[in-house]
């Protein structure tokens, strides 16, 4: 069953002068389906947010549609939730009132927002933390109560925007595995927007390659490693290098001759 | 900081604090003799007093320092509630904004005490041009801070909450009304000054009460004690307000981090 599908979306925006016309994606056909994780990466402005907010029902492509459990996104809907690089936490809320924020805005009966709120918060170990303030907590903290509030609302998709970017080394590898857990836990279906190859690779079934502007899906990589739900031990698989080096080639990274006509140019 | 390095912070500074105070005041009272200025220029400190106690019976000084008080109040709630009101709707309506701002703006520039005299022509000796130019001085800073926390809300935060489905209302409630609390304190703070500045300004111009009576009605007798009385009464009223601003915002504003200091 597909949960997220994308059909010829093309998107184009005003330039910054108000003039000409830049088109962001182009033809972006693709569909996740249910319970997989699709990591797409590729280079910075290709137009990775762009699909991510499309999805989302914030912005209406110019030409194509996105689909969600089979229904044209026509606006956001409860189907979809998203969470990006920043936390966007609530400074005046405490933990549990921000993790509640979707269901109380859907208008979810109160008990059933404070329990589920509760559920998570205990889940990603943070139940110490429910009467706590943003400000109390560390970043990588913060960002796990930002994944409890897009899981809050039960979505059927989730669309991360670089959730772990802004996290140091170490918190970043201890949100990757707790990601996972819950995505396998939870059997949700997510689009995974990165720039971490490494990380595409070791939380996905699947990897999407977009091209620069405009963009568009170049290459399609199904990832054979097993076990999703650990990307710790995924990291020590020996096929991890093999896909790093063919996504590394798809986006013209760290190439020879590239690296070297990049030097002398230098 | 810790809680030990904190509290020794506060007793030292209010140590220093009250020593400043008798410092002062010991050279109030000692100084301008020593100088040699006479005491119809600066009254010593209890002169002061002294026509203090006078006033509080020969001149119904409680009177006019309710009076005064109560047109602050009145002219500080109605000022901020509209400023506020004006602010949101501002903020939101950003057509709204581009085609008032030149008028807004005028408005601003214009010094409002200046329309002291315009309001006493219109409503006579009555509290209501007191009133009135305390609500225009309040007004401007108070919209203003509001509308550009308004603009300055996180177009993010905005996006997160349009995720989930929020109506413009929820945004507005859940997001955008609360991002203003802050901006909007600041401003209050502001006003509750300027409210007295306000009141003042209209009481000087005319009328029979209200320490700005009581100010131009000493400076008419060369009463210099008495001036001296009605300055303190008002800072005392300005002061009170601010302390009152400032306390409501320490209980809406709870969740931002304590400040090193006692806050002012």
């Amino acid at each position: 069953m597909i949960r997220l599908e994308y059909r010829d979306v093309t998107m184009r925006f005003a330039d910054a002068s108000g003039r000409a016309k830049v088109t962001a994606i182009e033809g972006v056909s693709f569909a996740v389906a249910d319970g997989e994780v699709v990591a797409l990466i590729g280079p910075s402005g290709c137009g990775k947010s762009t699909l991510l907010n499309i999805g989302s029902g914030l912005y209406a492509p110019s030409c194509g549609e996105a689909r969600v459990d089979g229904e044209r996104v026509q606006g956001p809907n409860s189907h979809v939730a998203f969470m990006l690089q920043k936390d966007l936490l609530l400074p005046w809320r405490t933990i549990a009132e921000n993790v509640a924020l979707g269901v109380e805005i859907q208008r979810r009966p109160q008990a059933e927002c404070a329990r589920r709120a509760r559920e998570l918060l205990g889940s990603l170990n943070l139940a110490d933390f429910s009467h706590r303030y943003p400000h109390q907590l560390s970043g990588g903290m913060r960002q796990r109560v930002a994944l409890a509030r897009t899981l809050a609302v039960d979505p059927s998709v989730l669309l991360l925007d670089e959730p772990f970017s802004a996290v140091d080394a170490q918190t970043r590898i201890a949100l990757q595995h707790e990601l996972a857990q819950t995505l396998k836990r939870s059997a949700k279906t997510a689009l995974l927007i990165t720039h971490d190859l490494l990380e595409a690779v070791i939380l996905s079934d699947r990897v999407l390659v977009m091209s620069a502007r405009p963009g568009r899906i170049i290459d399609e990589m199904r990832i054979e490693i097993g076990h999703r739900d650990e990307p710790l031990r995924r990291r020590q698989d020996e096929k991890v290098a093999t896909y790093m080096a063919r996504l590394m080639e798809r986006l013209e990274i760290a190439r020879p001759n590239g690296a070297r006509a990049a030097l002398q140019g230098a | 900081m810790s809680a030990a390095s904190r509290s020794a912070l506060i007793r030292r500074g209010t140590a220093a604090s009250l020593a400043l105070l008798v410092l002062f005041l010991a050279a109030w009272e000692w100084g301008p003799p020593l100088l040699g200025i006479p005491s119809f220029v600066v009254p010593p400190a209890s002169a002061v007093y002294a026509e203090l106690i006078r006033m509080l019976s020969v001149n119904h000084l409680m009177f006019h320092t309710g009076v005064t008080a109560a047109e602050v109040v009145a002219g500080f709630v109605l000022g901020s509630l509209l400023g506020a009101l004006f602010g949101y709707l501002l903020g939101m309506s950003p057509t709204a904004e581009f085609a008032l701002s030149p008028y807004i703006l005028a408005l601003q520039i214009a010094p409002k005490v200046a329309f002291a005299p315009l309001f006493i022509m219109w409503m006579g000796f009555t509290v209501y041009p007191k009133i009135l130019v305390a609500v225009l001085i309040v007004f401007f800073p108070v919209m203003v801070n509001v509308l550009t926390a308004i603009r300055g809300v996180d177009p993010d935060l905005i996006n997160l909450a349009r995720s989930f489905t929020a109506s413009r209302a929820q945004v507005f409630w859940k997001i955008e009304f609360p991002s203003s609390m802050p901006p909007l304190f600041a401003s209050l703070r502001i006003g509750a000054t300027l409210a007295v500045v306000g009141v003042v300004v209209g009481e000087l111009v005319g009328g029979n009460s209200g320490l700005g009576y009581l100010l131009t009605f000493g400076e008419g007798q060369a009463n210099t004690p008495m001036v001296f009385v009605c300055i303190l009464m008002l800072t005392l009223i300005g002061g009170i307000a601010y302390v009152v601003v400032i306390l409501i915002e320490r209980r809406v504003l709870h969740y931002v981090p304590a400040r090193p200091l006692g806050g002012i």
